[in-house]
């Protein structure tokens, strides 16, 4: 299981990374005359509404979300690991963080951030903002965990050993909260994608032409498409299999301690 | 047969069989069991009436006509149930259906025809028009309906504290009108000066009643009966409404009408296939494509519609870079990306067919008596626009179009995030500048945001909008076309006209304004036509064609582009 996982995202990586020489055509080239075809030599998975191959599409969507995803939510980790290890002192923050109306706070970016902003510029915006604004939930996990951490006998007489503060938290403390970490992070990977489509609503998502697995999967909206291009449902179904292989090479017998 | 057959078919479900049954058995005597076979026979009479008088009523229940109630959807709950306060889709639905009028625009024939008023006449000029009314007048709750009220309602709608909408289509630049109801059958509006299409106004002014409750009477041909927020509201046809049709029959035929309120277009879709609601006023294509396919006798393509979708720059003192500022200014810039977008697949792609390239100028073609017929529209020809630009000083090197100074030629468009025709259409625009050179950034917005860019902090390059034309008088769109307007959104608000074409279009807004004949006022708003055209501050691309769905069972429609489409002709609507 855990082999066939790893090959699955070695796979789905190296489609990401090859899309130009793996796709059949530019993501934004539209063929109008063939506008929501079905599936054919020509469109392995048919075209959209303006005639794009949606194998294309999937194939760049795959690099903008299995790339900058994992970013996004390796970030909000990190952050959520320091202010959760800064102690009570920054447990406040976390508190704020958690309370704020981070819709209104997007909006206001919005309004500040210029217009002309390329479709590149644009998505590593989005995903950066999403990775610094997610990191509250994670680390409330995490404060919950140091404290119990901080009470342990093993701690305190590791550090009446001598052991510096750095190697106890990476050689004691950090075995026990890897396990909630790599949870957190596979948690977070599927939000963020989700997130990212609706962000595009505040004109913040991944702009047009690009592909983004968010922006595909905006047209399971229109469930109705489906009987007539059930390729609408691929990038759902890559999702899908990415969070599992992710599952598969974390079991759950990794616990918390 | 048996003592159970009278009872026995209703137990098994076959009402007719069962009712008649009983009333069979009860009148022969037989079959009973014998505990009643030794009845009195005043008992038996007692028991042969009550059988008789349910019989009755099982016919009537059988046979009587089915209740006529139409039923459809809105997108949202009305605002106000207030005629003069109306601004919102669904409030102008209620209103038009419950509204009484004194004289009523026919959506076909264009012509006024009479309503609560019999007749009127313009005179002074057409500084002042005088209303007969019918004779008794009544509202839905029995109050007698006379000038004195048409009096109160003008004055109420054109009161300050009021804000009404309904009193602002009353008001001209000269001042207020005067109300003179004359006698109680004749009421005399005066106008310091003439008011063009003064006559037709009045198909918007509902009379309403002196004591308007939460539910308020109406002199229309429904009155609003019942109202669940948030579920629907429900309208009751008007016992005391004046109009009979040929035949002598008091109209309208629908004895009710229920509108959901169901801000789902998906459901409404699927509610109407499931003929659980029997029309959709306006359809995306999409979903009519689907009624196509599923009913095609309810799908209706009504043709062009008045709405229009347009480009357009912003020409402010913004904050727009100088030399982009530059650009937007100049019309040859202006008409090279016009020409530059293949409107023909637009239509095409993005609208499913559904839509018409959009004819030179502001109007639709469907507006036909304003629609400027002898313009031309622009050809999609991007070499001829590019040679245009070159003659500006652009030149395109290495797929990138520049400017004298060398500034790359790029720029974003906003349009509101959710829609996904607008959004499509922005691609399709970004995929045809291209191929001249233009990078275009694509911005999608809140609607809320959007507006308050445009309208605003005028912080924008360009927007991707609409205009839904309700109405097909050109005077209504004066805080478009005069420069001082709010709307004028390439630049709106001026003190002065900005720049010479500006003025002339202010020149002949005005000029049609202030003519009473409607051939002279034509004329003028030709010549804006004509100037819109030339200068193409608005960039239009389609008229989408307006979509609709009436189930073969409503019978009676004259569907129109003109709002209320399907509804307009309300009275005359039946179920089969």
């Amino acid at each position: 299981m855990k082999r066939a996982a790893v090959i699955l995202l070695i796979l789905v990586t190296l489609a990401a990374l090859f899309a130009p020489y793996l796709a059949p055509y530019d993501y934004g080239r539209q063929f109008r005359e063939s506008p929501n075809a079905p599936a054919s030599r020509r469109f392995p998975m048919g075209t959209d509404d303006l005639g794009r191959d949606r194998f294309s599409r999937l194939l760049y969507a795959t690099r903008v979300s299995i790339l900058l995803a994992p970013a996004a939510a390796l970030v909000s980790i990190l952050i959520a690991l320091f202010v959760s290890a800064a102690g009570p002192a920054l447990s406040g923050l976390t508190t704020l963080c958690l309370s704020l109306p981070w819709i209104f706070l997007f909006i206001i970016l919005r309004a500040v951030l210029p217009l002309n902003t390329r479709p590149l510029a644009s998505i590593l915006i989005t995903f950066g903002l999403m990775g610094i604004a997610g990191w509250a939930w994670p680390a409330r996990i995490f404060t919950a965990s140091i404290r119990r951490i901080r009470q342990a006998g093993w701690l305190l007489q590791a550090r009446a050993a001598g052991i510096s503060p750095l190697r106890i938290w990476l050689v004691q403390v950090w075995p026990h909260l890897r396990a909630i970490a790599i949870a957190q992070f596979r948690v977070l990977i599927p939000s963020y994608i989700l997130s990212e489509a609706s962000l595009g609503l505040l004109g913040l998502g991944v702009a047009e032409p690009l592909p983004s697995w968010g922006n595909l999967l905006a047209e399971l909206q229109h469930p109705d498409r489906i009987r007539d291009n059930p390729w609408i449902l691929a990038p759902l179904a890559l999702l899908m299999l990415v969070m599992i292989a992710l599952e598969a090479l974390h079991p759950s017998r990794e616990v918390v301690t | 047969m048996n003592a159970g057959c009278g009872a026995a078919p209703l137990s098994r479900g076959r009402r007719p069989v069962g009712l008649l049954g009983f009333v069979d058995s009860a009148r022969a005597g037989r079959g009973r069991p014998a505990r009643l076979r030794g009845a009195a026979p005043q008992n038996r009479l007692l028991r042969l009436e009550m059988a008789a008088a349910l019989g009755v009523f099982a016919c009537a229940v059988l046979f009587a006509a089915p209740a006529q109630e139409l039923r459809f959807c809105v997108q949202a709950d009305p605002k106000t149930f207030d005629a003069l306060q109306v601004s919102d889709e669904p409030s102008e639905i209620v209103r038009y259906l419950t509204g009484g009028v004194l004289v009523r625009v026919n959506r076909v024939t264009d012509q006024l025809q009479p309503e609560l008023a019999e007749s009127w006449a313009l005179t002074d000029g057409g500084r002042a028009i005088t209303f007969h009314l019918r004779a008794g007048l009544k509202f839905s709750d029995g109050a007698p309906l006379n000038a004195s009220d048409v009096a109160r309602t003008l004055n109420t709608a054109l009161a300050p504290k009021q804000a009404s909408p309904a009193g602002d289509t009353f008001r001209s630049a000269q001042g207020d009108p005067e109300v003179l109801a004359d006698s109680p059958l004749e009421i005399t509006i005066r106008y310091p000066q003439p008011k063009p299409g003064i006559d037709r106004l009045f198909d918007t002014l509902s009379i309403v009643p002196a004591n308007a409750g939460r539910l308020p009477a109406s002199a229309g041909p429904f009155f609003i009966s019942e109202y669940r927020p948030g579920d629907f509201v429900r309208l009751a046809r008007n016992p005391n409404y004046w109009k009979r049709d040929d035949a002598g029959r008091h109209i309208p035929y629908l004895d009710s009408i229920r509108i959901d309120i169901q801000p789902n277009r998906e459901i409404e879709l699927a509610r109407f296939l499931r003929k659980e609601i029997h029309l959709i006023n306006k359809m995306q294509p999409e979903g009519f494509d689907r009624v196509a396919k599923e009913m095609p006798a309810a799908a209706r393509n009504l043709g062009a519609s008045l709405d229009s979708e347009f480009l357009w720059f912003n020409q402010s003192d913004s904050a727009v870079p100088q030399w982009k500022r530059k650009w937007f200014a100049s019309s040859v810039f202006r008409h090279a990306i016009s020409a530059s977008i293949n409107r023909d697949d637009l239509a095409r792609i993005v609208y499913r067919g559904h839509a018409h390239p959009a004819a030179a100028g502001p109007f639709s073609p469907s507006n036909r008596f304003w629609f400027n017929a002898s313009l031309k529209p622009l050809p999609f020809d991007p070499p001829a626009a590019l040679r245009s630009l070159a003659g500006e000083g652009f030149a395109l090197r290495d797929g990138v179009l520049r400017d004298r100074d060398g500034h790359a030629v790029e720029f974003s468009v906003i349009t509101n995030a959710g829609n996904r025709t607008r959004e499509a259409t922005a691609a399709v625009i970004q995929d045809d500048l291209r191929k001249i050179g233009v990078q275009l950034n694509i911005v999608t917005l809140d609607f809320r945001s959007l507006i308050e860019r445009i309208s605003k902090t005028s912080q924008y390059e360009a927007c991707l909008l609409g205009f839904a034309n309700v109405e097909v008088d050109p005077i209504e769109q004066m805080n478009i076309w005069l420069s001082s307007g709010p709307q004028h959104q390439w630049r709106p608000l001026q003190k002065t006209p900005a720049t010479p074409w500006e003025a002339r279009i202010d020149k002949f807004e005005l000029l049609q304004a202030s003519e009473p004949s409607r051939e002279l006022r034509k004329k003028a708003f030709d010549e804006v036509q004509r100037i819109v055209v030339e200068q193409e501050p608005f960039i239009y691309l389609v008229n989408p064609d307006y979509l609709t769905a009436i189930s073969p069972s409503l019978r009676g429609g004259h569907p129109v582009t003109a709002p209320p489409q399907i509804l307009w002709n309300v009275e005359s609507l039946r179920l089969e």
